[in-house]
């Protein structure tokens, strides 16, 4: 029992990290309806700018505390991979709105090989290890927790808390809602949906660079090709939950963590991937649009 | 700049104003976007720790290209791109010329003579390399993308699992001949068979998916295939991959085997080499593209065919047709994945090796990319866009020169995939609707008129 | 119109008790009706009154709450629409369709069109692909048939100058005519029509007329139709089936319907408690103006 238990915090921790990746995906499909594939660079990218903020503070301020350069770092990770997703969608997505639909996939594709590529080129192939933030660990029960999980899970109930406020209470979130439901009529109506559309970027890539800041925080090394598995794996969270739901990007991000850390605490971990991806082709096949999605209407 | 802003046309000093203002913007957000990135590099000291390594010069460098691309551009080309295309609307259209024309059969007659050339420039060790890294890959590329454009270009179904095809084509050959000594000749339809049949096993419960639904459900099969060959070591050897694959004979005749006594060298007289086993690899991948070719063009007038491309325009129409939509898209998946399972065997063969790693899901990116930039559903654009980028960053390695310029330490291959990465977004850019974005029709009353790409629709399967 | 007397006539599509729910509502509630054999019949209603789900019941594209739906084809044989799945409901059944937003294969020329429609035919023809790709003479023959067989309904719809161009470029009075003639294409007995003449102005709701009476005469399909176009429904159909809110108000010739009061009130929209007093108005006018009803 409390190695499940063990084992249900573990998952909760890593499908915290997932969850706040898949956000990111939901958002741009649900305001523009592309996949971003390029996402998961985000994150990485994400991941990266922490790193060398961490490095940056340390070789200034030796003893800085480190819950104040945990912080520095989030804040700069976020606003760095918001100006790169802003300047992402501008540059490689905006000429294609509207136009053939694989067309942005394309170049989404085309943007991840380019961002994975441009930090092995920049910073070099070779992971990158640092040593432990924050080490302390708690007994609950039999159970350890550590700080490093509850930091995560913390940062990830704030934020969604936050985001979920935005959306839902803010004129900016109406105005997300109301591109997402008709680009054309929200413009009529005076929102201005690239802007809009910018923001919903903006914040996608701010929540992927919180999600990389935990990342390496939670496992202490990062290297260039980090970007395709995690996102792949909160792609799988966000189409699992519905693709365009939020509540169903957290839910997914959280199972397919869970299902990870089950999988491989209770059976191989070497299939834990393939457990992963059937139980998403499993779900899809019975609830095609995913657990909180809404169903398509076939419009005859 | 003084004599612009001296004149009095305003216009000009005005669009000079903005280049710089904007150019001003773009190196900021240039600096912005680079400073951690190129500013600094992370690097390992001789504690193993990692350590900061300053380039404020390299920084300076992509601040300033970003900076004064954004001027010429803004100044400078996107006037004269204005005034080009205010020209060319009104000359009207051209007159397709000869090389348009009979383009497939020019391009079949250069490749049908392209090894002996190659071998009459650089003589038989120096062509390895040309029919080898640039005939034998680009054609594999090419292969693979006109598979995939029977599921993503003519059915409009999107899938981003290609890959696993391929891999089952590939470990079909190279088990069953390692296992069971059986011939090339033998595995190359039993490998496209299998593709086949997976494909079918993996497309049937899928079908009912639409969309990106399906497509991350195909990325998650191809990715369970390759995480299956990984893990599955008592079989597959994991990622250590089956080696000593044996080599492909003409048709049983004559041999590449140094040993066998059949062998092509040996029967003909001809001195040791090993670029007559590459240049036959080259014919036989370039009969294996013919074929693909002309089973799709066949199809196309099929009424399977039609069907495909019925689906990709309203599947909703084709049910009201009584067209059962459901072995249409299998049919397709089938066919598409038979093609990729030839090239997998293909692929083992010429390789002599195989392992998950050739498997990966870049490769279907890559052979998804090429399918969108040649142009859904156009073979000539495919097999352009497959020169192109394959070829086109092939050439990357040898562009030895470089190292002139950027010294001994630049190594060209690393930016390989940088450039692939960009080029695939300046391409789309460029071109939505691929190289050949319009359609040839596939049956005509009086004339044959190819159907504008804004017309046809890309499926939503 | 003639064959007024539509008792004595053979039933090819017999709608019984059908019903269906859309979650709490009752889009079609306990509808029966009968569509004869080489009539064309009307099936009209304000809007929301549950002319397309009947439609998509029929052809499949629904699974109706309750009710059965049976086609009977000239040789005899019958089928339960409602247990059929949309393709086989053309494919055996030999019902097609129209929609009422054209679903047309855009990118596909108008000829292409027409040739997809043919699908079921051909593919037994070229054996399953598998002859007709090894090039075996009976396909040959069946792809050249089926283009005749195009060329004849373009000619029918007036398309043959627009043979070789896009669909998606047609006009959209010539759309129209395009997914009647594509329907037609699949040799049907049975030809359910939604809404044809909408959108269409006066000159192309005329050639519409022509085609459809052209499809009863020249092949003795039957059609159901669905029509705001009071002018087209008065004109051409044999039969009118009146719907309001997914239940039959009014069944019969187009006479007997225009002037049924329960049609009227129905267009009209009043109150139940209203309708008497229209009864009454609709008797004043019938006496004092009788010249409005075609021929």
């Amino acid at each position: 029992m409390e190695y499940f238990v063990q084992q249900l915090v573990n998952g909760l921790t890593l499908g915290s990290i997932y969850g706040l990746i898949a956000i990111g995906y939901t958002m741009v499909y649900g305001i523009i309806g592309m996949v971003n594939f390029a996402h998961g660079d985000i994150f990485m990218l994400g991941g990266f700018a922490a790193l060398i903020v961490y490095l940056v503070l340390v070789g200034l301020f030796g003893g800085i505390p480190i819950a104040l350069a945990l912080f520095i770092m989030i804040i700069v990770a976020m606003l760095m991979t918001g100006l790169w997703n802003w300047v992402i969608e501008k540059m490689a997505y905006r000429p294609l709105r509207g136009s053939f639909r694989l067309a942005p996939l394309i170049t989404a594709i085309g943007m991840s090989i380019a961002l994975s590529n441009f930090i092995q080129v920049t910073q070099g192939p070779r992971n990158k290890p640092i040593p432990p933030l924050v080490s302390s660990v708690y007994n609950v029960f039999g159970i350890s927790i550590s700080l490093k999980q509850i930091i995560i899970v913390v940062v990830t109930a704030v934020l969604l808390t936050i985001f979920w406020y935005i959306v839902n209470h803010t004129p900016l979130g109406r105005a997300q809602r109301a591109t997402e439901q008709d680009r054309k009529m929200a413009a009529l109506l005076g929102i201005d949906v690239d802007k809009t559309i910018s923001i919903t970027f903006i914040m996608g890539a701010a929540l992927a660079a919180v999600a990389g800041t935990m990342y390496l925080m939670y496992y202490g090394v990062i290297v260039f090709t980090d970007g395709f598995t995690p996102g792949v794996k909160a792609f799988t969270a966000a189409v699992l939950g519905g693709i365009g739901s939020l509540p169903g990007a957290v839910l997914g991000g959280l199972m397919i963590g869970l299902i990870e850390s089950l999988w491989s605490a209770y059976f191989t971990i070497d299939y834990k991937d393939v457990a992963t991806f059937s139980i998403l082709a499993i779900v899809l096949i019975f609830k095609p649009s995913g657990i909180l999605g809404r169903p398509e209407v076939e419009k005859v | 700049m003084a004599n612009i802003t001296n004149t009095p046309e305003s216009a000009g000093s005005n669009l000079m104003a903005r280049a710089l203002r904007e150019a001003f913007y773009a190196g900021l957000v240039a600096l912005g976007l680079f400073v951690l990135f190129v500013g600094l590099k992370t690097d390992q000291n001789i504690l193993n720790e990692l350590v900061l390594v300053q380039r404020w010069g390299l920084l300076a460098v992509f601040v300033a290209i970003a900076a004064v691309g954004r001027f010429l551009s803004v100044a400078f080309i996107r006037p004269y791109l204005a005034e080009r295309k205010a020209s060319k609307a009104s000359t009207g259209v051209k007159e397709p010329g000869f090389v348009t024309r009979n383009f497939s059969m020019i391009a079949v007659a250069v490749l049908l003579v392209y090894p002996p050339i190659m071998v009459a420039l650089f003589g038989f060790q120096g062509s390895l390399k040309w029919v080898d890294n640039f005939g034998i890959q680009i054609l594999i590329y090419v292969m693979l993308a006109w598979g995939l454009n029977i599921v993503v270009g003519l059915a409009g179904l999107l899938d981003l699992g290609y890959v696993a095809f391929y891999a089952v084509g590939a470990y079909s050959y190279a088990l069953l001949s390692s296992y069971f000594g059986l011939s090339f000749w033998v595995l190359l339809p039993m490998a496209g068979i299998f593709a086949a049949l997976w494909g079918m096993i993996l497309g049937f419960p899928v079908l009912r998916l639409k969309g990106d639904y399906l497509a991350i459900v195909t990325l998650a099969f191809g990715e369970i295939i390759r995480l299956v060959l990984i893990n599955w070591t008592a079989v597959t050897k994991g990622t250590f991959g089956i080696s000593g694959i044996a080599k492909a004979s003409v048709f049983g005749i004559w041999s590449f085997d140094v040993s066998a006594s059949n062998n092509f060298a040996k029967v003909f007289g001809l001195p040791m080499s090993s670029a007559y086993y590459k240049i036959f690899l080259f014919y036989l991948i370039l009969a294996l593209c013919l074929v693909t070719a002309f089973v799709t063009i066949r199809l196309r007038r099929m009424p399977i065919g039609r069907a495909w491309e019925a689906l990709r325009e309203d599947e909703i129409a084709c049910r009201s047709l009584g067209i059962n939509t459901v072995t249409t898209k299998l049919t397709a998946f089938a066919t598409g994945a038979m093609f990729g399972g030839f090239a997998g065997s293909f692929f083992a063969v010429r390789q002599g090796f195989v392992s998950p790693e050739s498997f990966v899901f870049l490769e279907s990116a890559i052979i998804l990319a090429i399918v969108v930039l040649g142009g859904m559903g156009s073979l000539i654009g495919i097999a352009v866009a497959a020169t192109l980028m394959i070829g086109g960053t092939e050439l990357l390695r040898e562009m030895e020169f470089l190292k002139h310029i950027f010294g001994p330490d630049f190594t060209p291959e690393l930016y390989r995939m940088l450039i692939f990465g960009l080029a695939m977004i300046i391409v789309m850019v460029w071109k939505p609707r691929g190289f050949v974005g319009s359609r040839e029709p596939t049956a005509f009353l009086r004339e044959r008129k190819s159907v504008s790409g804004s017309f046809t629709k890309e499926g939503h399967g | 119109m003639a064959g007024t007397n539509t008792m004595t006539k053979d039933p090819i599509l017999k709608v019984d008790h059908l019903s269906m729910r859309f979650g709490g509502l009752m889009a079609i509630n306990d509808l029966s009706f009968e569509a004869y054999r080489g009539d064309i019949t009307a099936l009209i209603g304000p809007n929301g009154a549950g002319k397309t789900t009947v439609f998509n019941c029929i052809t499949g594209f629904y699974k109706p709450t309750m009710g059965m739906i049976t086609m009977r084809q000239k040789a005899g044989k019958e089928y339960l629409l409602e247990r059929m799945s949309d393709f086989e409901v053309n494919r055996d059944a030999k019902v097609a369709r129209t929609f009422q937003n054209i679903r047309l294969f855009s990118g596909l020329t108008v000829l292409e069109n027409l040739l997809v429609a043919q699908h079921n035919k051909l593919m037994l023809a070229s054996g399953y692909t598998v002859l007709g790709l090894l090039g075996f003479p009976a396909y040959k023959r069946a792809a050249a048939q089926s283009i005749e067989q195009a060329k004849y309904w373009l000619e029918k719809a007036n398309l043959i100058d627009r043979a070789d161009d896009p669909a998606g470029d047609l006009p959209y009075g010539a759309q129209r005519r395009l997914e009647i003639a594509r329907a037609m294409c699949t040799g049907p007995e049975f030809l359910c029509l939604d809404e044809p003449a909408a959108g269409l102005n006066p000159r192309e709701s005329l050639a519409l007329n022509e085609l459809l009476r052209s499809i009863r005469k020249d092949t003795g399909t039957s059609i159901l139709l669905i029509e705001h176009d009071m002018s087209v429904v008065m004109e051409i159909s044999d039969h009118v089936v009146v719907l309001e809110y997914g239940q039959k108000i009014s069944d019969g010739n187009p006479d007997h319907v225009k002037n049924d009061p329960k049609v009227i009130a129905a267009y009209l929209g009043v109150e139940d408690d209203e309708v008497e007093e229209v009864i009454e108005q609709i008797e004043v006018i019938a006496v004092t103006a009788p010249g409005d009803t075609p021929k």
